[in-house]
């Protein structure tokens, strides 16, 4: 058995277990820290910055999706500071790619527009890149906009360490990556895929998505999390 | 599905796919030998295609979606086939600083093409970079494998013109 962990998180007292991170213990003791590529059930990797904490005795912010918590450790999980940070992470996100959301399907589901909501981002101080990727609509059930991406990669994950087949990945770099399936084919010809729709349940924003159903049926946030625990009991 | 082994890919059988199994073999198959595999691929090939990359995705049990993503973020490896002669202008910040941009786009106007591509009778590639670890002598390019160091629009494009030149006598 790991010992337990005790700390404090924005003045509340809280027990751990060893090895979890700051963001695993602060949401199953009920605190909300904001989170856009953290999906419970699967790996992390701190790609948004957007689960940014402060820690006692360090100038810098963390992403507490992949920091461990630590005995003794005083968690500040809201402030002027980490809220101008995650304003400029989402801000940054909704300039990569024409995000506008009276035109996609995922309005009023969308992690991204909700998230934007609760920071207050009325308006971007970078200008917007206008990219023009084609819409893939090969697939028979679901459909997938790059021009929506952020990037997240829950998918890619979802797909290698849940489905275990790794029909999805990510080429190029920086902001000209891009998810693809397999060798960057038409979804519909993807030989890989096994059409078990687990990377559009994940799907933070409308990138992609099962055709003709309203988003706030397709997304199922907490699918895969549940898959791992029943997995685990087994 | 995949993996089902034997099955024929768009490789042809020649001496270059000899050499690239008996690579593969020398890593015993190893999903970690990757990007060696990748840059002896592109040694014997002269570039990586789809076909290519599916054979070792295949060879190597690896995902073909990981095998793309390798394949693309690294600029070095090429996905379309270059052109007979290749120039690298490094854009590095030092380089950029002392004016390779203007070495990209005279030779863009010079040939009639866009960086990363290549002239439509396949006879020049024009590609950028970043750092090439010569920031000393900026700006470099590199002509087929050249390196010119404080290299001026002029001198890179005569250096372009040359090595063309000398295609053309030798294929007299």
């Amino acid at each position: 058995m790991s010992k337990p962990v005790e700390l404090t998180i924005d003045g509340k007292k809280v027990t751990a277990k060893e090895g979890e991170t700051i963001l695993e213990a602060a949401r199953r003791n009920g605190l909300y820290i904001p989170a856009l590529c953290y999906l419970e059930g699967v790996s992390s990797f701190g790609g948004c910055r957007v689960c940014v904490v402060e820690l006692k005795g360090s100038p810098r912010v963390f992403a507490s999706c992949v920091t461990p918590v630590t005995g003794g450790m005083e968690v500040v999980t809201d402030s002027e500071k980490l809220r101008r940070y995650r304003r400029w992470a989402v801000e940054l996100l909704l300039a990569e790619r024409p995000h506008v959301c009276s035109v996609c399907v995922a309005n009023g589901s969308c992690e991204l527009q909700q998230l934007a909501t609760e920071l207050g981002v009325d308006h971007l101080r970078v200008d917007r890149e206008w990219t023009d990727y084609e819409v893939d609509l090969t697939h028979e059930r679901f459909a997938y906009d790059p021009n929506r991406c952020i990037l997240c990669t829950r998918c890619i994950r979802v797909c290698d360490e849940v489905e275990g087949v790794h029909t999805l990945d990510l080429m190029l770099r920086g902001k000209n990556s891009k998810v693809i399936f397999d060798l960057d084919e038409n979804w519909g010809f993807s030989r890989s895929c096994t059409s078990c729709g687990k990377c559009s349940a994940s799907c933070p924003v409308g990138a992609l998505y099962v055709k003709g159903k309203p988003l706030s049926e397709v997304k199922k946030k907490d699918l895969v999390s549940f898959i791992m625990e029943r997995r685990s009991e087994k | 599905m995949p993996n089902s082994g034997g099955q024929q890919t768009g490789v042809k059988s020649d001496r270059r796919l000899q050499m690239l199994e008996a690579a593969i073999k020398q890593h015993q198959y190893s999903k970690d030998a990757l990007l060696e595999i990748l840059h002896t691929a592109q040694e014997l090939y002269g570039y990586l295609d789809k076909d290519l990359l599916q054979h070792i995705s295949r060879q190597l049990r690896l995902p073909p979606s990981h095998v793309y993503g390798v394949a693309t973020f690294y600029n070095l490896f090429k996905l379309k086939k270059p052109g007979m002669h290749v120039v690298t202008v490094c854009m590095g910040t030092a380089c950029y600083v002392k004016g390779a941009e203007n070495i990209v786009s005279t030779i863009e106007r010079e040939f009639n093409l866009k960086r990363g591509g290549t002239t439509s009778d396949g006879r020049l590639s024009l590609f950028v970079t970043r750092c090439i670890g010569a920031c000393a002598m900026a700006p470099n390019a590199i002509v087929d494998g050249e390196v010119i160091g404080k290299a001026t629009p002029e001198d890179v494009l005569r250096k372009v013109k040359s090595a063309m030149g000398a295609e053309m006598v030798e294929a007299r």
